[in-house]
């Protein structure tokens, strides 16, 4: 086993590793927790998970060029890529939108993809980049959440959760995980004693820290906070329409309009977003799921009876009534 | 050189993986499952065996097939056995399938740094008696689904799986609904076709095909008994129940 390790000792991210690794059983990835109750991520409860590397110099390069798809198209392993998620925040709390399609180079992998990860009632958390990696990690973190509401008998914040994943991600920089996500919810709301009233700045401070929360984290280290975010190969067009309709004094009805309406103009513009909107609204009671809405759909019919709904398909189809370049009205030049 | 040193500079790559083509399918009824898979195993254009399964049994309501690098296939097969195992020593109980999800996605992403080149397709029967299908990508990132194929010519067969299972582009008849599940008889029907049809167009599918059959406990098979070349697995007659359909696909 020793000599298992000193192979490779010398490369750098094999270093970093190898303190994971050393929390565990050296014997492969037979942990006694397998054996018993816990299975699945149970054996992610005591420490940071063990992953298995390959018997390379430098096992990044190894990795990078059997999956990166950009590199080489022609690699085998195809991670799924491509979205457009968004969040903001605005008086009534934090709207989330994602599309869910998925591709593996051109080939559209799924239509069906949920990429708000629950992570308990209170955080949302988006994914964009590797799924497995969102998906593992933010539910990863769910764990770590849990065990920080029971360890201190509250619920953990925004700040601490989101900062919890960007340290997280960091720890594994350059080997080659890809996410960027935005971590929502909610802030219990700190009850200031009556005496305290007249606000000192240590509680003007403490009240920021209140309410919604939107922080973004991605795999580079980056740990941002905001109160506007699109992520994704479709950000651009969904910042397009977010910037134009956005106000902090929005009502519930606006905030989600506007989040459905972005999500659509990516799904319209950027080849590898679109085939359905998710949506969802955070409040001080938690997050809550409004609907799932047919990209198509929007854009012929819109998105039905809802809250803040236009009442007409998105597209521009109806706004112009025939009158395109093609079957133009014979203008008076013309005649 | 005459000292062991080379003339021109050397380059050396580690590759341990291959591709050895096929395909996986599964479809998710009512209260049924039904997972697929060829027989063929290839490696660029030839046929290693005409006869390598790759979907496999792990407990009396539960079937994987895999997909991909064959190697990399059987020893996850192999490690997902294990664990099943394990778990029935400690739990005197199979493990449930959404369980077995979470299981798979855990063990294939602590391969995240270097992965098991395999799709899997995950299908059976869910603890409330409803049927079910789990698709994995190779690091781990799943997802429940009503129909997923995989491998080779899934770009040929999914297609056709959205149009037959999920009415994509099709409009229903007027003041009738498309339904929300297909019976037994027409999803064993879409998914013979379906391989038939790969087989034609697809040079990595072919030889034999093997269909899983998982019906919820207490539910008819809706005459999959009678039907040729039919095997039943199940272990006990009071449960979840198992059948196996073979089928020749061509050999050219």
């Amino acid at each position: 086993m020793n000599s298992f390790l000193t192979r490779y000792s010398s490369t750098s991210p094999e270093a970093d590793i190898r303190k994971a690794k050393e929390l565990f059983d050296e014997d492969g990835d037979v942990s006694d927790v397998m054996w018993g109750s816990a299975s699945g991520f149970g054996n992610l409860a005591s420490g940071v998970p063990m992953f298995k590397l390959p018997s390379v110099p430098d096992p990044t390069s190894f990795l990078r060029m059997h999956t990166d798809d950009h590199a080489d198209p022609s690699c085998r392993i195809k991670i799924k890529h491509g979205t457009t998620t968004l969040a903001f925040r605005f008086q009534g709390g934090v709207i989330v939108a994602v599309d869910s399609r998925a591709t593996a180079g051109s080939y559209v992998a799924s239509g069906t993809v949920k990429k708000v990860i629950e992570i308990n009632p209170y955080l949302l958390g988006t994914m964009a980049g590797g799924a497995a990696d969102c998906q593992y990690w933010e539910t990863y973190l769910g764990i770590q959440c849990r065990l920080h509401e029971l360890r201190n008998r509250e619920r953990i914040s925004v700040a601490a959760a989101s900062k919890y994943l960007s340290n997280l991600v960091y720890s594994y920089k350059g080997m080659g995980l890809s996410m960027g996500t935005m971590i929502c919810g909610w802030d219990k709301t700190v009850r200031i004693p009556e005496m305290n009233r007249d606000c000192t700045e240590a509680i003007r401070a403490n009240c920021r820290l209140q309410g919604p929360a939107i922080f973004y984290v991605d795999s580079d280290g980056s740990r941002l906070k905001g109160d506007l975010f699109s992520v994704g190969s479709g950000s651009t067009f969904a910042y397009g329409v977010l910037d134009q309709g956005y106000r902090w004094d929005l009502t519930d009805a606006e905030a989600q309009e506007l989040g459905r309406r972005s999500i659509y103009a990516a799904g319209h513009r950027d080849a590898f977003s679109g085939n359905t909107v998710n949506l969802y609204h955070v409040k001080q009671d938690g997050w809550q799921f409004i609907g799932n809405y047919d990209v198509s759909k929007l854009h012929y019919e819109g998105p039905g009876d809802v809250p803040g709904a236009p009442g007409t398909g998105y597209g521009y189809d109806l706004r112009v009534a025939g009158r395109t370049s093609s079957d133009a009205p014979q203008s008076e030049g013309q005649a | 050189m005459p000292d062991g040193s080379f003339a021109h500079p050397q380059q050396r790559q580690f590759n341990p993986y291959t591709d050895n083509g096929g395909t996986i399918l599964a479809i998710a009824g009512a209260d049924f499952t039904v997972i697929a898979g060829d027989t063929r195993q290839s490696e660029g254009y030839s046929i290693q065996t005409r006869y390598a399964p790759k979907v496999f049994r792990l407990t009396d309501r539960a079937v994987l097939a895999v997909n991909g690098f064959a190697a990399d296939g059987n020893m996850f097969v192999k490690k997902v056995k294990q664990r099943l195992e394990w778990y029935r020593h400690a739990h005197a109980k199979d493990m449930p399938l959404h369980a077995i999800a979470r299981l798979i996605q855990t063990m294939l992403y602590a391969q995240r740094f270097f992965p098991y080149y395999v799709y899997n397709i995950l299908g059976g029967i869910e603890e409330d008696g409803s049927g079910a299908v789990y698709s994995f990508d190779p690091v781990g990132s799943y997802e429940r689904e009503a129909c997923r194929a995989a491998g080779a010519a899934q770009s040929l067969v999914q297609p056709f799986l959205d149009n037959q299972i999920y009415f994509k582009n099709q409009k229903a008849a007027a003041g009738q609904s498309h339904p929300a599940h297909l019976p037994l008889s027409d999803v064993l029907a879409i998914v013979i076709d379906s391989f038939t049809s790969a087989t034609e167009r697809h040079i990595e599918v072919g030889d034999g095909l093997e269909i899983y059959v998982v019906v919820a406990k207490g539910r008819s098979p809706q005459g999959l008994e009678t039907m040729r070349n039919v095997q039943e697995l199940s272990t006990r007659p009071d449960g979840d129940r198992m059948f196996i359909l073979r089928r020749e696909l061509k050999k050219d």
